[in-house]
């Protein structure tokens, strides 16, 4: 049966992940060192898998309300105002959602159709633009550049604004360059911003594993911001609840209830043995963050520092876990350089074309693994462009 | 607490290169440190974490527990210096509770170590009682978990 004319064209149309192919050639591979798995190592902190498990073992296992527990909103509300100093109403302002993932697809559901044009700085995650085609959308890429640090800049985001222009996304702190944006990076793109009468989609499922001081600063926190911003965040890369699928959003009224009206009937709603968990990663969970961003900014100054004493010049990344080092002087593409190193070495990092096309010439490296693992990738690395290097010399 | 001293706690074989990068100081700096540390006695030495239990013919271990009569002037200190002489003794720790030193003790054979007890510590001035606990199984050593290594679960996903 030619199932062409019965599945949409939007779905059909939507190129499939470039990372998944790699993982693909990876998964074939034994005694592979990978340093391309993009979540932490780290297993959920116990006292918060203790309560999951206590609800369970106390049977609460029915829905929660749709937005999610009035206790699980508050807790979000006040973790906002504790960490990004933000208002936000937990009875009205608030959605917890199967993930970051999931809020970010009802959001664009949401704010965009047909006609309208999405703006996704790249490189960055992978599913921004496939859910704008899926809404309907036109997704427009905005290429960051390693220059400036990666970061979004005012005349880039004016240059590609159209009357069609409706939605940013915001995908700060970056997976997978490291980049981040300060408060003033913010305040000059938030003045374009507003003349043109955008909303954004602000993307901070990172915001808790920034380095060097630099706190993370969310662009609603911005003067005339808050009203045109949609804040989405989870527990999976702060607190190390991947697989506990649990995200929220965070904005003006008027946009939660929608969010919530497609939340509702698409995904009733969110785990609740995952809501009980995080009640309580919020409540007593700060110190655990503090722990695992002192040991991945440990790992993070070994890795840029290996990285570009052998010569793979690396922009300093100052947040998520992920650098971005450039290949380009290997005269490989990115995807070659992976391939081979891979099969040289063993060694899987993931192409930065898969992440945009602005990501060709650069490489995606996970420093989500333990400092011994990282040490033995690191002289493998080393080893492999040495044998370029003999190759192309001999 | 000094994090030089945490990360070499846990892992001394990390050169200064390594630790440079890691800590974000001059490699002088850490050669520097490391040197003082020497020097002064907090560091006493370097050692790997060995899992016995996997070694053939690696003997027996054994904690033993010690009440002591304090002496006049030197309390614990000077019994205990002459305990840590004995080469089969590994470890020597004055406690607080229901008996006074606590040791580790190896030997080849469970016979070697209670001879040592009954013939050297038993018999040794000021040593009230003694109580031998033979090790059955190690499972963690040094904060490292002796059972076998967890396996990456990560899936390969984007």
């Amino acid at each position: 049966m030619d199932y062409s004319d019965k599945l949409t064209q939007s779905i059909q149309s939507v190129k499939p992940s470039g990372i998944r192919r790699f993982f693909d050639i990876v998964n074939e591979m034994d005694n592979v060192i990978s340093l391309s798995v993009g979540e932490p190592d780290f297993q959920t902190p116990w006292h918060v898998r203790q309560a999951g498990i206590t609800s369970l073992e106390q049977g609460r296992t029915w829905y929660t309300p749709n937005r999610g527990f009035k206790e699980l909103c508050r807790e979000i509300s006040n973790f906002y105002k504790r960490k990004y100093n933000l208002t936000y109403d937990p009875t009205e302002e608030c959605v917890v959602t199967v993930g970051g993932s999931e809020a970010i697809d009802i959001a664009i559901r949401c704010l965009v159709s047909r006609g309208d044009e999405v703006l996704i700085p790249q490189p960055s995650f992978v599913c921004y633009e496939p859910l704008t085609i899926m809404a309907g959308a036109t997704p427009v890429i905005i290429e960051t550049k390693a220059e400036n640090a990666f970061r979004l800049t005012p005349e880039q985001l004016e240059e590609k604004i159209t009357d069609k222009t409706k939605l940013l996304i915001l995908p700060f702190p970056n997976n997978p360059t490291g980049g981040i944006m300060e408060r003033d990076d913010l305040e000059a793109i938030a003045k374009v911003i507003r003349d043109h009468d955008l909303m954004v989609l602000s993307d901070e499922i990172y915001s808790e594993l920034t380095y060097e001081g630099k706190r993370h600063v969310s662009v609603a926190s911005i003067d005339g911001m808050r009203e045109r911003t949609v804040v989405i965040n989870g527990f999976s890369k702060s607190y190390a609840m991947t697989g506990w699928r649990l995200g929220y959003a965070l904005g003006p009224k008027e946009i939660i209830s929608m969010m919530v009206k497609l939340h509702q009937f698409c995904i009733m709603s969110a785990p609740t043995t995952a809501q009980y968990a995080a009640i309580e990663a919020l409540r007593n969970g700060d110190v655990d963050i503090e722990n695992m961003r002192n040991e991945y900014d440990m790992r993070r100054r070994f890795v840029v520092g290996s990285l570009n004493e052998m010569g793979l010049t690396c922009f300093n990344p100052e947040g998520a876990f992920y650098c971005f080092p450039c290949i380009k002087s290997t005269g490989l593409s990115s995807e070659e350089f992976c391939t081979r190193l891979l099969h040289s070495k063993r060694v899987a990092l993931v192409p930065g074309s898969a992440f945009g096309e602005s990501g060709e010439g650069y490489v995606r490296l996970s420093y989500s693994y333990s400092i011994q693992h990282l040490i033995r990738a690191m002289e493998l690395i080393r080893d492999f462009l040495k044998e370029l290097k003999d190759e192309s010399n001999g | 607490m000094d994090k030089l001293l945490q990360l070499l706690s846990e892992n001394s074989s990390l050169t200064t290169a390594q630790l440079s990068l890691m800590l974000g100081e001059p490699e002088d700096y850490i050669k520097a440190q490391i040197a003082e540390y020497e020097n002064s006695g907090v560091i006493r030495g370097y050692q790997a974490v060995v899992n016995w239990d996997e070694v053939p013919d690696a003997g027996v271990m054994a904690m033993i527990e010690l009440k002591v009569a304090p002496q006049l002037q030197k309390g614990f200190d000077e019994i205990a210096e002459r305990i840590l002489e004995y080469d089969e003794v590994e470890s020597v720790y004055l406690m607080a509770g229901s008996y006074d030193l606590l040791l580790t003790v190896k030997g080849k054979t469970i016979q070697d170590v209670s001879s040592f007890v009954a013939k050297r510590l038993a018999a040794m001035n000021g040593i009230l009682s003694t109580a031998t606990h033979f090790m059955l199984k190690r499972y963690k050593e040094k904060g490292v978990s002796l059972i076998d290594a967890k396996k990456d679960g990560r899936e390969m996903i984007f």
